[in-house]
Formats: C-alpha cells, sequence, structure tokens
C-alpha cells in the first residue's frame, strides 16, 4: 500500500521536534514510514515509532551528517523509486528545505513550501500556507506526479504519541554512499546560544526590536528575561542589523514561537515578524509608536518609551516576587 | 573569478500585498516594483568577490519585461552585466520551472560562483536555488552570513539554530546569502548613469530551449481557494503616564508569570 514518507531528522540519536511533529500529522493521513539519517538514527527509531512511524529506515553514515543535502537527496530518491509513496513530508528547517528543494528538482514532483496543514482532498492533497505573515490561508493543490513534497513550518501540529503504536520495524540500510560527486562538506560546528530556556521551549519570551535603539540596550532585556525565567527573541530588522545572532531571531525567516507569554518591546510588528509568534497565548507589546500594528494582536498594550518602561518593569516584577 | 547573481524583482514589500481573487496569483499592477530587498545582499557579495580577485558579475533575472527595472539597479550597484529572462509562457511559472528556466539561461556562461538570496521576500518558498544547484549538479552552500573563496573553494559560515556551521564546497558552487551577510551598497548617480549602457541579453523560452516546457504548460501545482484567517483580537492598548510598568507587573502576575 502506498504510505508517507516522513524526512525525519535526528541529532546523536535524539530526533528533533519537528520530525515528532510531522509525524503526528502523517500518521492521520496513511500509513507511515520515517527516514532517520546519520550517527545515531537507529536509536532515534522508538521515538519515532511512538509517534505513529510503522516502519523506519536507518542508515548510520557520518556523511549525513557531515555533507549537506546530497546523501540524503540520493538516498530518499531510491527509497521513493522503491516504496512509491503517495507523500513525502519534510520540516520546514534549514536541512529540510535543502533535501526536499534538491529532491523536487531531481525527481520533478510538486514542493510545496511554508505549508501548516495538510488534509486529503478528492483523492489529492490539500495543503494551507499561510501569505502576508498569516493574514490569508491558501490552500495549494499538487498537479503533477506523486510523491508531492511537502515542506511543514515548526510547531504548525503539536506531537502527540500516538495511540495505536507499536513496536518499530526497523529496517537498516547499508547503500553506500556516491563520493564520485562534489559536495558541501562541514568543517566544523559552533554555537553561539546564550543560557537560559531555548526560544522554541520557553513558556516566556521577551522580544526586543529595533525600537531599542542600540544593541546595547538588550541588556535589560537580558535582565528583565532573567527575573521571568524568559528566553530573549528577537525581531529581523535587529538581527540584519548585527546587533543579535540569527538564533534569536522570530519570524517567517526565524523561528515560529508558541509561549504562553510573548513579550514585544520596540517591535513594530511587520508581518514578516508576527507570523512567528502570534501563536503565542497571550501578547504585550511596548512601543512608542500607537499606530504599530503589533497593537492589534497585543492582549495588553502600552504606548510609551521602552527604555523608560523596561528599567521600571524590571523593579516592579522584583518587588511582586519579593512579596 | 565570474559571478552569476540570481535577483528577482518583487513588489515593494512595505506595501501591503494583495492577492488577485480570480488567478490566486499576486498583484504585481499598481504596485511599485523594486529588487528584491534580500537580493541585494547577493549582488554586494559578489560585487565583494570580483572586487578583490577579478572578474565580473553577471545577474540574471526572470519575469515580465518591467523586471529590467531591478536588473538596472543590480548594474547601478556594480555588476556588469545582465540577462533577462522574459517570455508570455513563463506567466505563473512555480519554483521548479523557473530553476529549469534559470540553468538553460546560464548554459555556457562562465562562472565560478552561482550567488542567491535565501528565499525571495515575496513568495519565500526558498525552492529556486536548492533546486537549480541541483540541476546544475552544483553543491550548494546555504544561509551564509559570511562567505570566503580562494584556493579554488568557498567557505561559509551556515547558520543553524544554535549558532552556526562551517561549511566547505569545491569550485564552482551555488552560495545563498542571508541578510547578515554585508551592507549591501546603495547605486551612487555615476553607478545609475553607467547602468544605463550596460549589456543586458534578453532571452525567450525559443532561445533557451524550453518552449512549451514552462509556465503554465509545467505547473506541478496550484493555488485554488484563499481566505482570510481568523484575526486575533486586539486588546486593551493603554498610554504610559508613568504607570504603564505597573499595570504590566499587575497583567503578568494575573498571568502567574509572576
Amino acid at each position: 500500500m502506498p504510505g508517507i514518507f516522513v524526512f525525519a531528522e535526528t541529532s546523536d540519536g535524539t530526533p528533533s521536534p519537528v520530525a515528532l511533529e510531522l509525524l503526528t500529522k502523517a500518521r492521520a493521513l496513511g500509513p507511515t514510514t520515517a527516514i532517520a539519517l546519520g550517527p545515531g538514527a537507529a536509536k532515534a527509531a522508538e521515538a519515532l515509532a511512538r509517534h505513529g512511524a510503522r516502519k523506519v529506515y536507518v542508515h548510520e553514515d557520518v556523511a549525513f551528517r557531515d555533507i549537506l543535502a546530497s546523501p540524503a537527496v540520493d538516498l530518499l530518491a531510491r527509497q521513493i523509486d522503491k516504496d512509491q509513496p503517495e507523500l513525502v513530508l519534510f520540516g520546514m528547517t534549514y536541512d529540510g528545505r535543502d533535501v526536499a528543494a534538491r529532491l523536487s528538482a531531481r525527481l520533478g514532483t510538486a514542493l510545496i513550501a511554508n505549508a501548516t496543514d495538510i488534509a486529503r482532498r478528492d483523492g489529492s492533497w490539500a495543503v494551507t500556507t499561510p501569505m502576508f505573515g498569516g493574514s490569508l490561508l491558501v490552500t495549494t493543490v499538487p498537479m503533477a506526479k506523486a510523491p508531492t513534497l511537502v515542506l511543514l513550518r515548526p510547531k504548525a501540529v503539536a506531537a502527540q504519541p500516538a495511540e495505536d503504536a507499536s513496536a518499530p520495524q526497523v529496517e537498516t540500510l547499508s547503500d553506500p554512499v556516491d563520493s564520485s560527486k562534489p559536495v558541501a562538506r562541514v568543517l566544523r560546528r559552533e554555537k553561539e546560544k546564550a543560557s537560559g530556556p531555548k526560544l522554541e521551549d520557553a513558556a516566556v519570551i521577551v522580544s526586543g526590536g529595533r525600537g531599542l535603539g542600540a544593541p546595547e540596550n538588550f541588556k535589560m532585556l537580558d535582565e528583565l528575561a532573567a527575573e521571568l525565567g524568559a528566553a530573549v527573541g528577537a525581531s529581523r530588522a535587529v538581527v540584519d542589523a548585527g546587533w543579535k545572532p540569527y538564533a534569536f531571531q522570530i519570524g517567517q525567516t526565524g523561528k515560529t514561537v508558541k509561549p504562553t507569554v510573548y513579550i514585544a518591546l520596540g517591535i513594530s510588528g511587520a508581518m514578516q515578524h508576527t507570523v512567528g509568534m502570534k501563536g503565542a497565548k497571550t501578547i504585550i507589546a511596548i512601543n512608542k509608536d500607537r499606530e504599530a500594528p503589533i497593537f492589534k494582536l497585543a492582549d495588553l498594550g502600552v504606548v510609551g518609551d521602552v527604555h523608560k518602561i523596561v528599567p521600571q518593569l524590571i523593579q516592579e516584577v522584583r518587588s511582586r516576587k519579593g512579596k | 573569478m565570474n559571478v552569476l547573481v540570481c535577483v528577482k524583482q518583487i513588489p515593494d514589500p512595505n506595501a501591503p500585498g494583495k492577492l488577485d481573487p480570480q488567478t490566486k496569483r499576486l498583484v504585481r499592477e499598481g504596485v511599485d516594483l523594486v529588487l528584491d530587498p534580500g537580493d541585494e545582499h547577493g549582488v554586494e557579495a559578489g560585487l565583494q568577490l570580483v572586487e578583490k580577485d577579478g572578474g565580473e558579475v553577471t545577474v540574471i533575472s526572470m519575469g515580465p519585461p518591467k523586471a529590467l527595472e531591478a536588473i538596472r539597479r543590480a548594474l547601478a550597484m556594480g555588476a556588469h552585466r545582465g540577462i533577462l529572462i522574459t517570455d508570455p509562457g513563463l506567466e505563473n511559472s512555480d519554483a521548479i520551472s523557473t530553476a529549469r528556466a534559470i540553468a538553460a539561461a546560464i548554459k555556457g556562461q562562465s562562472y565560478e560562483i552561482i550567488i542567491c538570496g535565501t528565499e525571495s521576500t515575496d513568495g519565500s518558498s526558498g525552492a529556486v536555488p536548492a533546486q537549480l544547484a541541483e540541476l546544475l549538479g552544483l553543491p550548494l552552500l546555504s544561509f551564509a552570513k559570511k562567505l570566503e573563496v580562494g584556493d579554488g573553494k568557498a567557505v561559509i559560515d551556515r547558520q543553524t539554530d544554535e549558532g552556526y556551521d562551517v561549511v566547505e564546497a569545491p569550485l564552482p558552487t551555488l552560495v545563498t546569502v542571508t541578510g547578515g551577510i554585508n551592507e549591501a551598497r546603495y547605486p551612487a548617480l555615476r553607478g545609475i548613469m553607467q547602468a544605463k549602457n550596460k549589456e543586458v541579453k534578453q532571452v525567450g523560452l525559443k532561445e533557451i530551449g524550453l518552449e512549451g516546457q514552462a509556465g503554465k504548460a509545467a505547473l506541478t501545482q496550484e493555488v485554488i481557494e484563499a481566505a482570510p484567517a481568523e484575526p486575533r483580537k486586539a486588546g486593551e492598548v493603554i498610554d504610559d503616564k508613568g504607570e504603564g510598568a505597573k499595570r504590566v507587573a499587575e497583567f503578568l502576575k494575573e498571568l502567574k508569570v509572576i
């Protein structure tokens, strides 16, 4: 029976959060096979099965970790030819995007990016994609031969273990990785993320925009975040200006976050940004411009000067915690 | 070293976008069209490479005849010449169709590096660069926030969720650059004047051998519906008269954050 492939990214045997989200979505659409590549991939099989993979293809060659896209594309093309899946799901991540796009060119199939949902419709697929920062939802249908390739945005689906999960049927692949082609090879990895909770996991996020005026003003955000146990985020304008590394960026071209509380400081609320944070349960915004679009989203908005209000807020929070 | 830079003309991203209710395509009439700001960083990266090592920057774009203006903008920044792929048969092209047209149009060009933005600001699927790399059989150095070229290879700092990876590929290679890679220069008056005399080659589907195999004839997907998303309801907006911080702190207490 033709089924669904999920390109399940793993790191040292741990599935990425989006891999489990993809499986949660995929298993509702049909019998699902996960493809886990790189050293430690076999260790991830159990978690992948728990989230709905009936079968897991595993290949542990280091090439899948150290060479960008090409080895994964070769392997996926082979397994697709063998199993003829109807649909292949990828996470909208750096590697997911590279692999899916190369594969679509190799196979000549449809690639639908930025998806937030997918459903069966009339023997085919209907894929939902937000446009204009999420103010409009468009439905796209594939018009090419199977499989349809879909890039699903992280956090579009909440990962949940399957109720009818069974022990994984693991098939270990060992086909040699083609080393004849020129490739992009990772020489080393650098981490620059600060301490505190990860943006993706944080219940509270304090986020800064161009309205902060200067990079050193992020210090007061760090201070406020520390008091609230929050993670610090940033708008694209701030990252493009070099005030903060890209790892902090929230929005269309950055991370999608869904915290309980999102505090936007000096952020105007361009669509580019709001698409990444409007899933927050509660939004608080402080901005000097009364017309800033962020106030249309905020549960509580304060029109005023962030440079004055944030230090006061830190004091207010401290005094309340003291009680 | 010769560099090819792929650019796209898009509706001004600062103006609110619109979708044609009939065709479900982006409205390009009656709006200002600009060179995608993301592509300015690609042009800048290309110019910096040839300023260091010699060679030429060729910008290539696909679009209606008007897209020539976006190429002129890149030429005004300092690029040497342009190629515009334009043909009524290319209308409605999706990403793969676009990648095929670019791959066909640059056949025979000499280049060591192709530079693209990571994604267009209007469509933002980000598929074309990797598709182009696949069609040309090139390695892809993606999401570069730093690029260095020498000794027959390119090395980038590739953005990751936790920092960056240092990634290397032999030339020729395709590189996608992020906004963080450089500060794009503003065209000087002299550059704008010179741009008018620079060569821009226009090619159609016939010249690139893709007649009947592009645009609508080769669609892999179609938008069939568009509906407004449920808007989030705005809450309370207050003016700070010295009590703003207190109100926020109280609200955080209500939310049990404190």
